[in-house]
């Protein structure tokens, strides 16, 4: 398989104006993703699926991630002038980064049998924009796996032809898989309550009742 | 249709329907009336469009008949006559979001859970989960513990694949006999499962950097026997089943999933290989040590129920080529890496997706780390979850009773659909 740099220039290549990051990763296995702006990922996806080259032809994982708003700390190295000497000094660059969503699809090739190759969609932030576009019309095995992102994460494809929820009931209100998420307050008797039963009993009965 | 039927149905009209525009000689939904229930079974007007009648459609919540849906799975089928014109798999009530608890715990901790994933398969639900941290922190197993995994994994694979033509049995309306044979070498494979890791199904046996336990004396040779004696009870099952006559009739050519379509909607396992499609991920990643053992893909050519039940025949014979060996060849050795850390592991900042091919088809992990002692983001691709994705398209224009069967074919296990 080609490397993530030659496959990004290749859709950069096939479709103008495309915006493609490379999403580095650190860990042994190198699994480097591409991180793709929400509207060209319709054409992205149909290059990389039909590209007689890639042939990408079915999108076997696709998931949410929540990212919460964070600072992030980067230690440079900053070549310095100290005191008439140059010097490698280490400088602490914090940041501030907004929360956002973000979608996760691998994609292999069934008749290359190559990959993975992952791309990642963002959505604007957590709270109002939270629409993506759906890929299920590029790769059906997309459809229940957005739909659970929908359901858990609460990102909205676009273009999806039954987002529905899934795996929660349909009245249910709120997004689980969300790091934000408070789990209710459904209080479950427990004759020798401890640890958090111990906390949540104590707001259920008067103290003088609970016997930890 | 009479008064009295319609009642015990609960019959109400559905409001957005053909029914408006039908022509007069069909309108006569309110004699149907009982009072508008929120959610019942409904029936529709089929507009036969020349002002014929055209009689009914009905929408039923059909199931659960399979034994591994056990009243968690249904399905919304909407009926002409005896015809599925429209299904829509329900699932959910075992969902207990998997994910979310084991992103609030270790990496190791979440290891007993994965047993619970597909629990038919809890060896392969362990060695999908361990080869994801691997992969994610760098670790290679031993050369016994990589034997103990292929051995493992593929006892899992028969008793996964004999239990599931049991259940397709049970399905059909073979009641009892199949399945208790298929029953019958399962607990011999549990036995050997049992005396490994201490426990039938949820074996919790397999750790990131090797193996739990090693093998007990005299393990291997027991192994072996069921090994040995397993082409045996195919031959049985197969002189049972393959040529049954009511077997032939109810599977072939029923739910034919065509190639172009198994592939797009990232079908995986048996399924997938039944359209014909070249794809084993044992053969494609050479994960763990498979590219050591000379066996085949078997491949369908028609895709329907009787190509997925062929194909999980021959890949039992084809797992045999590959336990037999192994289970000569594993050689004495550590069962762990010594520079692999169970407790207080952290990962470096990354991600990674490791996947193996279970008897479901892929069972991926997919594992994002923060460097703290839990993954911030933990996710399964349950093949049973995206192998029903299709249901519906096998099962358009056949009757009830196939769908019964397609639904067995598919072979889910709903703690791994829901998680």
């Amino acid at each position: 398989m080609e490397s993530i740099e030659q496959i990004k220039a290749r859709i950069e290549a096939a479709i103008s104006g495309v915006r493609i990051e490379i999403v580095r990763n650190e860990a042994p296995c190198a699994q480097h993703s591409l991180l793709v702006a929400a509207v060209h990922a319709a054409a992205v996806a149909r290059f990389l699926r039909d590209d007689p080259e890639l042939r990408f032809d079915s999108c076997s994982n696709v998931t949410g991630v929540d990212w919460l708003d964070a600072e992030i700390t980067e230690k440079m190295k900053i070549k310095k002038v100290v005191e008439g000497v140059e010097k490698e000094v280490e400088e602490v660059k914090q940041s501030k980064r907004s929360g956002y969503l973000e979608v996760v699809y691998h994609l292999y090739s069934m008749e290359k049998k190559h990959g993975p190759v992952i791309i990642r969609l963002r959505t604007a932030n957590r709270s109002d924009k939270v629409n993506l576009p759906s890929l299920t019309p590029v790769w059906r095995g997309c459809e229940f796996q957005e739909r659970e992102a929908f359901d858990l994460y609460g990102i909205v494809f676009d273009g999806h032809p039954d987002l529905r929820r899934i795996l929660m009931w349909d009245g249910f209100k709120d997004f689980p898989m969300r790091k934000d998420y408070v789990e209710p307050d459904d209080y479950e008797y427990e004759p020798t309550p401890h640890d958090d039963v111990l906390e949540k009993t104590k707001r259920h009965y008067p103290s003088e009742e609970v016997k930890a | 249709m009479s008064d009295a039927f319609a009642q015990s149905l609960r019959i109400v009209e559905s409001p957005a329907d053909e029914t408006k525009t039908a022509s007069p000689s069909v309108s006569g939904a309110e004699d149907l009336g009982a009072p508008a229930s929120p959610r019942g079974y409904s029936l529709s007007r089929k507009d036969a469009g020349d002002g014929e009648i055209g009689g009914e459609l009905l929408e039923v919540a059909m199931g659960p008949q399979h034994p591994s849906t056990h009243g968690v799975f249904r399905m919304d089928v909407v009926l002409d006559g005896e015809t599925v014109i429209k299904l829509k798999p329900i699932f959910g009530y075992l969902h207990r979001n998997h994910e979310k608890i084991a992103e609030n715990t270790s990496y190791l901790g979440s290891m007993p859970y994965t047993d619970r994933l597909d629990y038919f398969c809890s060896m392969t639900n362990n060695w999908a989960y361990a080869l994801a941290v691997e992969t994610l922190a760098g670790i290679k197993p031993p050369e016994r513990a990589e034997y103990i995994r292929v051995i493992t994994a593929e006892l899992t694979r028969l008793l996964n694949h004999t239990c599931l033509i049991g259940f397709l049995m049970q399905d059909m309306g073979a009641m009892g006999t199949p399945l208790m044979y298929a029953f019958r070498e399962r607990e011999k494979i549990l036995d050997l499962f049992e005396s490994l890791s201490g426990a039938r199904m949820m074996c919790n046996y397999m750790r990131f950097g090797g193996c739990r336990v090693d093998l007990p004396p005299g393990w291997l040779e027991q192994a072996q026997r069921v090994a040995d004696s397993y082409p045996r009870f195919l031959d049985e099952f197969e002189a049972l089943l393959s040529e049954n006559e009511i077997l032939l009739a109810r599977t072939q050519g029923v739910g034919v999933l065509p190639k172009e379509l198994a592939v797009n909607a990232s079908i995986t396992g048996p399924m997938l290989r039944a359209s014909g499609v070249n794809y084993d991920i044992r053969k494609v990643d050479k994960y763990g040590i498979y590219e050591r053992f000379d066996f085949r893909v078997p491949l369908g050519s028609h895709g329907d129920v009787f190509d997925r039940y062929m194909i999980r025949v021959l890949e039992m014979r084809e797992s045999l080529k590959i336990l037999v060996p192994a289970l000569k060849e594993i050689s004495a050795g550590p069962i762990m890496d010594p520079k692999a850390k169970l407790r207080g592991f952290r990962p470096k900042v990354g991600e990674a997706y490791g996947r193996i091919e279970s008897g479901k088809g892929e069972l991926g992990f997919y594992l994002i780390s923060d460097g703290s002692p839990n993954p911030y983001r933990y996710r399964v691709r349950p093949p049973s979850l995206i192998n029903l994705t299709i249901l519906e398209d096998m099962c358009l224009g056949h009757t009830v009773a196939d769908v019964v069967v397609i639904l067995g074919s598919v072979d889910i296990v709903l703690g791994e659909v829901d998680r």
